[in-house]
């Protein structure tokens, strides 16, 4: 004890400038640390690097990509920051996807050699009730059995992937696909309009960006936004307020079950097509930490989804170019989440280098 | 299906294989819940294990090295998770998730150059009267020594919390870490060590995997079971002896499925793969209902941070 020159006090007030920019302080350190182990693994780092993340949006195709990968982050990553602004961990979102995707494409099979405008309406509301449907389990388990929402939901993601499987290898499997695990391809009517010719990108960005701005609308400007903001930062004081915590549970469950739902449809109705086992490459996790990085804020996730896109495109290009294997995006994703959280030391404790008394330090 | 009774006794031999990793990596976990720390790390820590184990196998030609190196990173990846929880104060689950994608990642990439080659031949005990013995002789005999030492893990882990001083001061700083704290004990240092022990342990058992249940080095090749441990743990309401039993009951499901399918069984598999999960989670629904008895065994503190004024 006698030689403590450097203090930790917790602050009070953080300042908004520096929680807004840590998360680039994540990123750079992401960089750099990406770089340390390219160069372990005997590569040039900067070219590494170049490869990594500028490569992969150096043309108009690339850009798409970025876009369209960001587009199901973003969404998910927006339901998510009703949950977890509100303490409420909900990290089953790549189950919801998965189910919101069963019961939309579920719709899309039924029309599968039909044509009509409403057709594709109809698979996105499905998608978002499917996924409001499996969020609703997680929620109700918690608020009326007070079971822990962070395993049931985690749990959940396996039970609804193997309803998948179970569903493109047995009842809804191709009847003219020599039992390739997959169904029928959708109908037109049933996929997402592309955006621009030969482009992957499609309508379904402008669901996300709506989910951006109905989101910024609900968590700044309306008493539902207030009562989800009051309770994640002070449960008691929430209950002394009178806030009905059951409702709400429940209701930010929806929401973010309805986001990855609707996660879920855009992908395939949209590049996909039709269902098959690997309709995510973990969207739902890796939304967790595009929710992080965009420090919960509707319009910081649309920055965290494009840099976290860009991980997933900078992996493609890496393999192509570099042969390592494409799981090189979650060694990138996971530092970025380290660095971040690590960051955040510095924002919520003050180190104070002092002079002081031995008097001081006894209380 | 041949119901012989040598069937039965290779089939059991099968099951207690499966279980191990299960028992290994859930006995660690317990241990670092019950000091109040929640790491969902557990399939990242176990897939580091996995190719720490098998590159240092291909490298030295050594199993012994290959063991212990295994459960050494583990402990050094469980170490990150140690530091930004414990020491930087950061979420149990986002760190935990974090550490979860970075070593799945991190493993691939590590693993690039040891796809394709063939593993070792790994020293099973007693192999002779695994042979001679009918009906006991697969289930006794004929297994490696982590697959001995896993099943005595269980009651070792039990013994500890229960019976001596370190168990305690465990349970006291999973349960009450202000109160501990009080009593002089140094609660972030008692969290280091269990979340160390455990990242060895996943190491361990990533190693099992890679070294003697399908001796090679594959892509994500734990293929969920670090969540099935995590599943387990509360599955067994954090009770040892419990995680043993549900072990045996996840592995063997899992190799029930294989026959099933082999015998063109009329339940789906993926029924029977997703028991495991929903068996969880009805166990939670039934713990959490009753205050009491979720009161028995589980940590308090369990994902929550302490933070102490300096």
């Amino acid at each position: 004890m006698e030689d403590l020159l450097i203090r930790i006090e917790k602050r009070n007030d953080v300042p908004t400038t520096l929680y807004f920019f840590t998360p680039f302080i994540a990123i750079i350190l992401t960089i750099i640390g990406g770089g340390i182990i390219f160069y372990a693994l005997g590569f040039n780092p900067v070219e590494a690097l170049k490869f990594y993340f500028i490569t992969p949006i150096s043309n108009l195709y690339g850009f798409s990509e970025l876009l369209l990968k960001a587009t199901p982050l973003c969404l998910i990553a927006i339901g998510l920051s009703f949950c977890f602004k509100s303490n409420n961990w909900n990290i089953g979102a790549e189950g919801q996807l998965t189910f919101g995707a069963i019961v939309g494409g579920g719709v899309a099979l039924l029309f599968y050699n039909q044509e009509g405008f409403y057709i594709l309406p109809l698979i996105i509301i499905a998608g978002a009730i499917g996924g409001m449907i499996f969020a609703l389990i997680p929620a109700i388990l918690k608020t009326y059995f007070n079971t822990n929402e962070i395993l049931v939901s985690l749990m959940l993601v396996y039970v609804s992937k193997l309803i998948l499987d179970y569903l493109v290898v047995g009842p809804w499997s191709n009847p003219e696909g020599f039992n390739f695990p997959e169904t029928r391809q959708f109908s037109d009517s049933s996929r997402m309009p592309l955006l621009f010719e030969g482009l992957r990108i499609h309508a379904g960005i402008f669901i996300a960006l709506a989910a951006v701005l109905v989101s910024w609308f609900v968590l700044y400007k309306t008493y539902l936004g207030f009562q989800i903001k009051v309770s994640g930062l002070s449960l008691k004081t929430a209950k002394y307020a009178g806030f009905k915590g059951k409702t709400m549970i429940l209701i930010v469950f929806m929401i973010s079950g309805a986001c990855a739902g609707l996660a879920g449809v855009g992908e395939i109705t949209g590049p996909i097509g039709q269902l098959h086992r690997m309709i995510s490459p973990d969207y739902g996790f890796t939304a967790i930490i595009v929710a992080f990085l965009g420090r919960l804020n509707p319009f910081g996730i649309i920055f965290a989804s494009l840099v976290v896109s860009l991980t997933y495109l900078g992996a493609e290009t890496a393999q192509i170019f570099l042969q390592i294997p494409q799981y090189t995006g979650q060694v990138f994703q996971g530092m970025i989440l380290f660095f971040l959280l690590a960051s955040d030391y510095l924002l919520f404790f003050k180190i104070k280098f002092q002079n002081f008394s031995k008097n001081e330090l006894r209380h | 299906m041949s119901l012989d009774i040598s069937f039965i006794g290779i089939l059991i031999g099968s099951i207690m294989a499966s279980s191990v990793p299960l028992i290994l990596a859930a006995s660690g976990e317990l241990i670092t819940e019950r000091s109040g720390v929640l790491n969902l790390g557990v399939e990242g820590m176990m897939i580091i294990g996995a190719i720490s184990g098998f590159a240092l196998m291909v490298i030295t030609d050594n199993l012994f090295i290959a063991i212990i190196g295994s459960m050494l990173s583990g402990v050094v990846i469980s170490l990150i998770f140690g530091f930004l929880t414990q020491s930087l104060l950061t979420n149990h689950v986002a760190t935990g998730l974090a550490l979860t994608i970075f070593g799945i990642g991190l493993s691939a990439m590590l693993g690039k150059d040891f796809v394709g080659i063939p593993g070792k031949d790994f020293p099973i005990l007693f192999s002779s009267l695994r042979e001679s013995v009918p009906f006991f002789g697969p289930i006794l005999f004929g297994h490696s020594i982590i697959l001995y030492f896993a099943f005595v893990l269980p009651f070792l882990t039990s013994y500890f919390l229960k019976k001596t001083k370190l168990g305690l001061i465990v349970r006291a700083v999973g349960d009450s870490p202000v109160s501990a704290s009080n009593q002089g004990i140094n609660v972030i240092l008692v969290r280091y060590c269990c979340i160390l022990y455990g990242g060895g342990l996943c190491g361990l058992a990533g190693a099992y995997l890679s070294l003697i249940y399908t001796p090679q080095w594959i892509e994500n090749m734990t293929a969920g079971r670090g969540w099935i441990a995590l599943a387990l743990v509360v599955f067994a309401t954090w009770s040892p002896i419990k995680v043993l039993i549900g072990a045996i009951i996840f592995g063997g499901i899992s190799i029930l499925q294989l026959h099933m399918q082999a015998v063109g069984f009329r339940i789906p598999v993926q029924f029977l793969i997703a028991l495991p999960y929903l068996m969880t989670i009805i166990v939670l629904v039934v713990i959490s209902r009753d205050s009491r008895k979720i009161k028995l065994n589980t940590p308090t503190s369990l994902g929550r941070i302490f933070y102490k004024e300096k």
